[in-house]
């Protein structure tokens, strides 16, 4: 197994000594059931667990007593039988010596298990089923997160992981847990390892990561790896058990993952995004327990060291033991010890409070001499040396991040990347002015935190006051809307009454002109787009006409042209010459045209189109008739010539042309009818002008012939006309008026307004 | 029980700036022997003098600031700027030199930007140039390296407190001679002056005090308490320099990479000023860029600058002025980014 495998370097890290021997003299201990066990519902990170025991139940070991709340949460179970004394706040491992809620258990000290689910064949469950098992028994990450196993295993389908990271760096100093561990229980890791291996889906690569001063973990990983004999899965990957150079903080999960793979897990981003995870040892361990014999996680391996302790060894631990009684248990000289550390020398907090229990993530207590770890001296001038830069694993400026630390600048400490700190101390342990670096870092983040959440806050309510502000103008636009509307009926019913009363309706003169634009701009292109299809079209006919002869030239002799092939050849060449006339014809028509519009105005062809459009409206309804006519006949000629041909060929088409020439001379006779009625009465005129199909138009010929009809009428005669139309108005008027005031319609006020002048009028009259 | 509360990390390396700073002033021990070899005792009493006004002037301002004298002593960086000044003055200069160069040094210098760690220019090359612009006569006299004459201790002591001359003791250093070569090419420089003639590799004496301070620096980066990129730049950039305008050895020859590389004050400098860690920059690619520049500076300086024959201290001040920009501009990448932070990034 000691095959040269790449590994990567990692930027920075430092050699603190290790402190590692000591506690590495005796075998794995134990410590007796303590009397009470305090078992804190939050132990890993994410939201409490909710407790499902009352004061006063008996409880058997592995018993669960409080429940996951949501996915990021992890269940707690009892680490003892007993019974439950009381649920309160008691104080936490936490740095801030802050207190939490905790299950108190009396014990019983017959350690009585609650009967568990045995599990040989796992490998044949699928993923989420084995994942339940997980979550179930509580499993967080042990290596000192507390990061809940289970979730961090449900990758999502985009994320393909081909490297699984078992990590037993274990590179801070005085920790030996993992140590222990790999030496004792080696088999379970292996067997952990396969059964995550299997939960990912098999990845490619299976490392387990030891640091290089750790012999015999390797050794006996190694050992365990070649001689497994358990569960496995015939696509698992061989386990690579890789010894990296020992260099703090290489247990980083980040650093461990380039120091691998070489690959850096982008700012933001978990490492399972770059196909990697990394589990740590113990966890793995304990999710194959869970998994295997259904056992949730009570108890840990935990290093307990330091000068100000006579025994210093690696023990299983209960959670929930209070540290004070661990301490106890290996002669702890509380008069030696200036304080006592959870976790290592690099990272580990002093515990504000020594009756705070073992949790999940306590994977050392360090109880050192004043000697060991003697309080910091007195912070000195930094005199930029740099060494805090090379030192750093995140490649950092530690400096920079110190000034804008001191001088509270949060968005320069942004822009330097404050947030990729990992907190890791290397900075602060090789300055040689001895600055508390980390601690300026966390104090910078928290300002940052804090700015931000107020920040949050801040526009939020900037927010809701945008959207009320916003909400208000709106109501305050629809009702000026309304007001808008009302007036604009009142004023249109006025002009209306104006327009009639000169007869011309003027207003309806634009939309007119704006449809026949609108039609032009769709159909018309530009000239010489227009042009172009004009050409084609003759290009077509011509062709046409080419392809028409072409078989009477290029016939073989041979086989000789019936009569009616001749026939209809013939026929086709005619159809063709016509259509070839045609195009020509158009072509020159729209040549002329095109020069004509040049030579006369200039415009563009929407201009002409318009003036076309104007010059129809503009032609009286005869005139129109008259052209309407001309165009059906000359389509009829057409129509007929086509019949003829048909009928000459025999094709199937004769009898449907010879419907639609029927149809057509209908129609002309139609018109003929009507030109002819015009011409006798011009009073009729605009109730028979079927071709106009716009209404503005009709309206348009209704008013001229009005007009017309009153210019033959006397002065009295008209008056008494326009009385009998303004009376049916005013009937008319009061009756939308009655409508409007049933339904309260917003034009009330202006069809009131028409009505009272209308009344007016006629009392003028 | 009450517990100590302190944060992490909880143990510290052993170094500290006060140990760094005791280092370097062991590490310039060599070559102050090599000086007081050639040029007499001098060279400590110039020693001696610059500790003692240098340490008084701290523990002054430090008085007057109404901080913890022995605390602020005890880092020893005002004795190290005493050591660099007093290496770079000439032996046998009139005591009032040292002094006001100590109090230029450690008061306008150091003290007044707010003391050690926040001063932007190299306090003994400050003072340096102060001493060199107000009082070019005394600066410029130097002893002929001369370990079989050199001078004894009452007549030094009588030349440096009361001025009393001594004849002959002074001559043109090697620079100097190379500077104003008269129009010889190297080959006839070389034979004419004895300096030059009995030298081994660049010159009698100087290159031995050259070696020396070499040895020292070598020491000190054997410790780790500076990284090899500024030095090395330096000398590298001030050799491809010498190789450049060797000219085949004409009379407009600037003189071998070798003369340049062991005269003056090039390992005094490349070692104990450019490593200067408050006044570099701080990135390992600005600081080879921060040395090389200071190698061509030097180089010009020497053989193209009117009227000053070594360079280092300008150019060092130049440079001290350069570093934040470098800085700027050398931003590493952080763990996770795509690219570094770019000095063009639009401050926040």
């Amino acid at each position: 197994m000691t095959r040269a495998i790449k590994l990567w370097p990692m930027p920075g890290g430092i050699h603190p000594p290790e402190h590692k021997q000591q506690s590495m003299q005796l075998p794995l201990g134990t410590v007796p059931i303590p009397p009470q066990l305090f078992i804190p519902l939050n132990q890993h990170i994410g939201a409490p667990a909710k407790a499902i025991v009352t004061v006063g139940e008996q409880v058997l070991a592995g018993q669960l007593i409080a429940t996951a709340d949501g996915t990021f949460s992890a269940n707690i179970h009892a680490s003892s039988s007993g019974t439950v004394s009381a649920i309160g706040d008691y104080a936490l491992p936490h740095p801030s010596g802050m207190h939490g809620q905790a299950i108190v258990i009396n014990t019983d000290g017959s350690h009585q298990w609650a009967p568990l689910q045995d599990c040989q064949d796992y490998l044949t469950l699928d993923r989420l089923a084995l994942l339940e098992k997980i979550r179930a028994a509580g499993v967080a990450g042990l290596g000192g997160a507390g990061f809940p196993t289970a979730v961090k295993l449900y990758t999502k389908s985009t994320q393909q992981i081909d490297t699984l990271v078992i990590n037993g760096a274990e590179c801070e100093p005085y920790i030996t847990a993992d140590d222990m561990l790999m030496q004792v229980r080696a088999e379970e890791i292996i067997a952990g390892t396969l059964l995550l291996s299997h939960i990912l889906h098999h990845p490619a690569r299976l490392i387990i990561a030891v640091e290089d001063n750790k012999p015999k973990a390797i050794a006996a990983l190694q050992l365990a790896a070649k001689n497994y004999t358990g569960e496995k899965s015939a696509q698992d990957a061989a386990i690579e058990v890789l010894a990296i150079p020992t260099l703090y903080p290489s247990g980083g999960a980040r650093q461990l993952v380039q120091i691998l793979t070489g690959r850096e897990i982008p700012h933001g981003h978990h490492s399972a995004d770059i196909g990697a995870i990394c589990v740590n040892v113990a966890t793995t361990a304990a999710a194959w327990r869970a998994v295997r014999f259904g056992e949730p996680l009570i108890s840990r391996i935990t290093t307990v060291t330091g000068e100000a302790l006579k025994i210093q060894r690696n023990i299983e631990v209960l959670l929930g033991t209070p540290i004070e009684y661990v301490l106890t248990q290996h002669g702890f000289a509380a008069d030696k010890a200036l304080r006592v550390v959870m976790g290592g020398s690099m990272m580990g907090f002093t515990l504000p409070d020594l009756s705070a229990p073992v949790i999940k993530t306590t994977n050392c207590l360090l109880a050192a001499s004043k000697k060991e770890l003697p309080p910091p001296p007195p912070a000195q001038a930094c005199i930029r040396c740099g060494i805090c830069a090379e030192a750093c694993p995140a490649s950092l400026l530690p400096q920079q991040l110190f000034w804008y630390a001191q001088a509270e600048d949060s968005q320069r400490l942004q822009a330097h990347n404050i947030f990729d700190c990992i907190e890791c101390g290397a900075c602060s342990y090789v300055c040689p002015s001895k600055i508390p670096l980390v601690q300026y870092y966390r104090a910078g983040k928290g300002m940052i935190r804090q700015q931000t959440a107020e920040k949050e806050k801040a526009d939020r309510s900037r927010q809701r006051f945008e959207f009320r502000k916003l909400r208000i103008e709106k109501e305050e636009a629809e009702k000026e809307a309304k007001r808008a509307a009302r007036k604009k009926a009142a004023e249109e019913a006025k002009q209306q009454l104006a327009n009639r009363k000169s007869g011309a309706p003027t207003e309806q003169q634009p939309d007119m002109l704006a449809t026949a634009l609108s039609k032009a701009s769709q159909v018309q292109a530009t000239p010489a787009e227009q042009r172009v299809k004009l050409e084609r079209m003759l290009q077509t006919a011509r062709n046409g006409l080419a392809s028409a002869r072409a078989p009477l030239v290029a016939r073989n002799p041979e086989f000789p042209i019936t009569e009616v092939q001749l026939v209809q050849q013939q026929s086709r060449i005619k159809q063709m010459e016509l259509k070839l006339v045609e195009a020509e014809k158009r072509l020159a028509d729209f040549d002329a045209q095109q020069a004509g519009a040049a030579s006369a105005s200039g415009e563009d062809p929407v201009a002409a189109a318009m003036a076309r459009a104007k010059e129809k409206m503009a032609q009286p309804a005869d005139e129109k008739l008259r052209t309407n006519l001309e165009l059906m006949q000359s389509r009829f000629a057409k129509a007929q010539e086509k019949a003829q041909q048909a009928t000459a060929d025999g094709s199937p088409a004769a009898d449907a042309l010879q419907k639609s020439l029927e149809k057509m001379q209908q129609k002309i006779a139609e018109t003929e009818a009507e030109l002819a009625a015009l011409a006798t009465s011009e009073v009729i005129v605009a109730s028979v002008t079927p071709v106009e199909e716009n209404a503005a138009q009709q309206a348009m010929a209704k008013a001229r012939a009005k007009a017309a009809t009153l210019t033959g009428m006397s002065d009295q005669e008209k008056q008494a006309e326009q009385l009998r139309a303004l009376q049916s108005r005013l009937q008319k008027a009061r009756e939308r008026l009655q409508d409007a005031e049933r339904e309260n319609a917003p034009n009330i006020e202006a069809l009131r307004i028409a009505v009272s002048k209308l009344e007016e009028k006629i009392a003028a009259l | 029980m009450a517990l100590l509360t302190i944060t992490s990390p909880h143990t510290q390396r052993a170094l500290s700036t006060g140990q760094i700073m005791r280092l370097v002033i062991y590490a310039t021990l060599p070559g102050a022997f090599a000086l007081a070899y050639f040029f007499g005792p001098g060279v400590f009493v110039n020693l001696l003098l610059a500790s003692i006004s240098c340490l008084f002037f701290e523990a002054l301002v430090v008085k007057l600031r109404r901080r913890s004298i022995l605390f602020y002593l005890r880092d020893c960086s005002a004795l190290v700027t005493a050591f660099l000044l007093g290496l770079s003055l000439p032996p046998y200069c009139p005591w009032w030199i040292v002094v006001s160069g100590s109090f230029c040094a450690i008061v306008l210098a150091k003290q007044l930007y707010g003391g050690m760690g926040l001063n932007p220019f190299n306090p003994a090359m400050v003072a340096y140039v102060m001493l060199l612009v107000s009082f070019p006569l005394p600066m410029t006299q130097w002893a002929t390296p001369d370990a079989n004459h050199v001078i004894g201790i009452s007549q030094a002591l009588d030349k440096i407190f009361f001025n009393q001359q001594i004849d002959g003791y002074s001559s043109a250093t090697l620079l100097d001679v190379m500077k104003q070569n008269s129009s010889l090419t190297l080959n006839d420089l070389y034979q004419k002056e004895p300096q030059l003639t009995s030298g081994l590799l660049a010159g009698a004496g100087w290159e031995w005090v050259n070696l020396a301070f070499l040895a020292g620096g070598l020491f000190l980066l054997y410790k780790r308490i500076f990284t090899w990129h500024a030095p090395i730049s330096m000398l590298l950039a001030l050799c491809a320099m010498a190789i450049i305008f060797y000219d085949n050895g004409s009379s407009n020859s600037g003189g071998s990479p070798l003369f340049h590389l062991l005269s003056g004050a090039t390992m005094l400098g490349a070692f104990f000023i450019v490593t200067d860690p408050v006044t570099s920059a701080v990135s390992n690619k600005g600081r080879i860029i921060y040395g090389a520049a200071i190698g061509v500076l030097v180089y010009i300086i020497r053989v193209w600058g009117k009227g000053y024959p070594d360079g280092v201290a300008f150019a060092v001040l130049f440079l001290n002025l350069a570093a934040p920009f470098i800085d700027y501009y050398t931003s590493p990448r952080t763990y996770g980014h795509t690219k570094a932070r770019s000095a063009l990034d639009k401050e926040p």
